[in-house]
């Protein structure tokens, strides 16, 4: 029995690791450049869900979702969902982040919190003003599951979810790694004044990394509707703790990093879930699953405080 | 009209009154170095020059076009290279990276291989470490990376913030060919040293400057055979 549920824990643990994964992206591409902690990016990530909802809701109620094919309109959806919580990660931080820039460094992450106290407030008050209620079901795109033999089966919304995932970090790695702005990413991430003159302009790139990292936040909300059917205003809260605990694991800063700490996060995560309480004999259960995430990190990091791929931290001269 | 022009320039970090009116001037063509000791305010004169540090009085033209105020990314686009003060090469980008940024606002993708193919015929060994990241590479080498990583833009002059610091001599002796042999093709270049001799030896004209102050300005063979400057910089 326990063996028999592996394929589909597993799935579930890459499901969840991916979205882990691409929302870690965000916080430590900003981090990476600003050395900030962006903690309002759960609450970009919450918007993409919403908006990707509404997308689809509304569409619904006006029928051109039936008839559409589910993979085209899933496509549409994460174009409109990114390019809306792009859009908006750059406003945050011209609005929130850039007059603070020279201020210590606890004041940008108070105006953080704030942000994400804000993203919260405004989605749910509009959705209850709209809709009357504030939870919202995602109408399902996708449904079934493989048969794997036996009773065996994976679900089809966990491929999708992984498949996109994957395509969207490798996208994230061409554009970082062979890119003319991609390079200039890494260079201010490196120097920035050094980086100015090379002509570079700083808050142009500061702007991209916002951009993009947002867009694929917002991308992992539509994701997580599709895959778990329901969404909260408060949804980002938990995801985005957990996507930073893995940004942290696998070394702040590390593009590298964040992928492959994500998505050992959430394997983790799916393994102690469904394993533990067997396991000890019901002495923990599934609802530890998340202790046992953290104590991983506290574990790895009492070990390597930089993270898996971070580098030994130097103060910068 | 001067290709480089700095008129009354003060500069201040907080409190401190780092430049205290520097007045110099660089023909196009020309090789002129300002020299002084440590905490001269040699390192500002170019900051403030590139738009790293600000003036708080006085003015800079690039060929007779202002720019003070501008933002460095603006200054660089117009042509003014800065190689700084300890090379400041991106340590975790490979050489290949580290020149294509060199030609940032370069949008000919022939010319940008032209600089690097450049690059190469001066500084062969940059072609043997073209994927290697820069951090990994000597101090020579990353500064000899620096210099071609200026050239990239195809700047109308090239500023170089005491390029021979911590070298051995065989490689300082290199550098200043260098700066001769670009010299020769047309480039101009503000050379900023304590290494006195060397650069008066391949300056037509030169500048001292002390504690923030123009004290001395004259030609090169002037200033290598006065009395004061030999004392205080060529001892
Ligand atoms: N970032 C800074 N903050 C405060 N003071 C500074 C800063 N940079 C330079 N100074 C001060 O300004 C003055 C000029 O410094 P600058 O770096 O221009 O000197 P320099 O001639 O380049 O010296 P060196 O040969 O040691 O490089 C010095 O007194 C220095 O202490
Ligand atoms: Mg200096």
């Amino acid at each position: 029995m326990l063996l028999s549920i592996l394929p589909q824990v597993l799935v579930d643990g890459l499901t969840l690791g991916f979205m882990y994964a691409v929302v870690a992206l965000g916080y430590t591409m900003v981090y990476g450049i600003l050395e900030f902690i962006n903690f309002a990016h759960g609450e970009i990530f919450m918007v993409g869900a919403f908006v990707g909802t509404e997308v689809l809701l509304i569409s619904d109620s006006l029928g051109v979702l039936q008839g559409m094919n589910p993979f085209v309109a899933l496509f549409l959806t994460l174009i409109i969902a990114m390019i809306f919580t792009g859009a908006l990660g750059v406003l945050i931080e011209r609005v929130a982040y850039r007059p603070l820039r020279s201020a210590p460094r606890l004041v940008p992450l108070i105006s953080a919190i704030g942000v994400s106290f804000l993203l919260q407030d405004l989605v749910r008050f509009t959705e209850a003003l709209a809709r009357n209620e504030f939870y919202l079901n995602s109408p399902t795109l996708f449904s079934g599951a493989i048969p794997l033999g036996g009773n065996v089966s994976i679900s089809i919304k966990g491929i999708i979810v992984i498949v996109l995932a994957i395509i969207l970090m490798f996208a994230l790695n061409m554009f970082v790694n062979k890119t003319k702005w991609g390079i200039a990413m890494r260079a201010v991430a490196q120097d920035q004044s050094t980086a100015s003159l090379m002509s570079i302009n700083v808050d142009k790139v500061i702007m991209l990394t916002f951009l993009i990292g947002s867009s694929l936040g917002g991308a992992t909300g539509v994701l997580f509707a599709q895959n778990y059917g329901t969404i909260d205003p408060y949804i980002g809260f938990i995801l985005g703790m957990k996507a930073f605990t893995a940004a942290v694991l696998g070394g702040i800063g590390n593009i590298r990093g964040a992928m492959i700490g994500g998505v050992l996060l959430g394997l983790l995560e799916a393994l102690a879930g469904a394993y533990m309480g067997p396991l000890t004999d019901g002495a923990f259960g599934a609802e530890y699953k998340d202790v046992f995430a953290f104590a991983i990190l506290i574990l790895v990091l009492l070990f390597k405080p930089e993270g898996l791929f971070g580098e030994a931290v130097k103060e910068k001269v | 009209m001067a290709l480089l022009e700095l008129q009354n320039v003060h500069t201040y970090y907080g409190g401190i009154h780092a430049l205290k009116g520097i007045s110099l001037t660089v023909e196009k063509g020309e090789v002129v170095t300002l020299i002084g000791s440590n905490g001269a305010g040699k390192s500002t004169t170019l900051k403030t020059i590139c738009g790293q540090t600000r003036a708080r009085e006085g003015k800079v033209f690039l060929n007779g076009q202002e720019i003070t105020a501008m933002k460095p990314h603006e200054i660089a686009r117009l042509g003014i290279a800065h190689v700084p003060e300890g090379r400041r090469i991106f340590p975790k980008l490979t050489v290949r990276e580290n020149l294509e940024l060199g030609a940032f606002s370069v949008q000919d993708k022939r010319t940008i291989q032209e600089g690097v193919e450049r690059a190469f015929a001066y500084f062969p060994r940059l072609k043997e470490r073209f994927n290697q990241k820069g951090g990994t590479m000597s101090g020579g080498e990353q500064q000899m990376l620096a210099i071609a990583r200026g050239l990239m833009m195809k700047p109308k002059i090239l500023m170089l913030d005491e390029p021979s610091m911590g070298l051995a001599p065989i490689l300082v002796e290199q550098i200043f060919d260098i700066v001769n042999e670009l010299n020769k093709e047309g480039m101009t270049i503000l050379l900023v040293e304590q290494n006195a001799n060397q650069a008066l030896s391949v300056a037509s004209r030169g500048y001292v400057i002390q504690t923030g102050e123009i004290i001395l300005k004259d030609d090169a063979r002037s200033l290598l055979a006065n009395p004061q400057v030999r004392e205080a910089y060529l001892a």
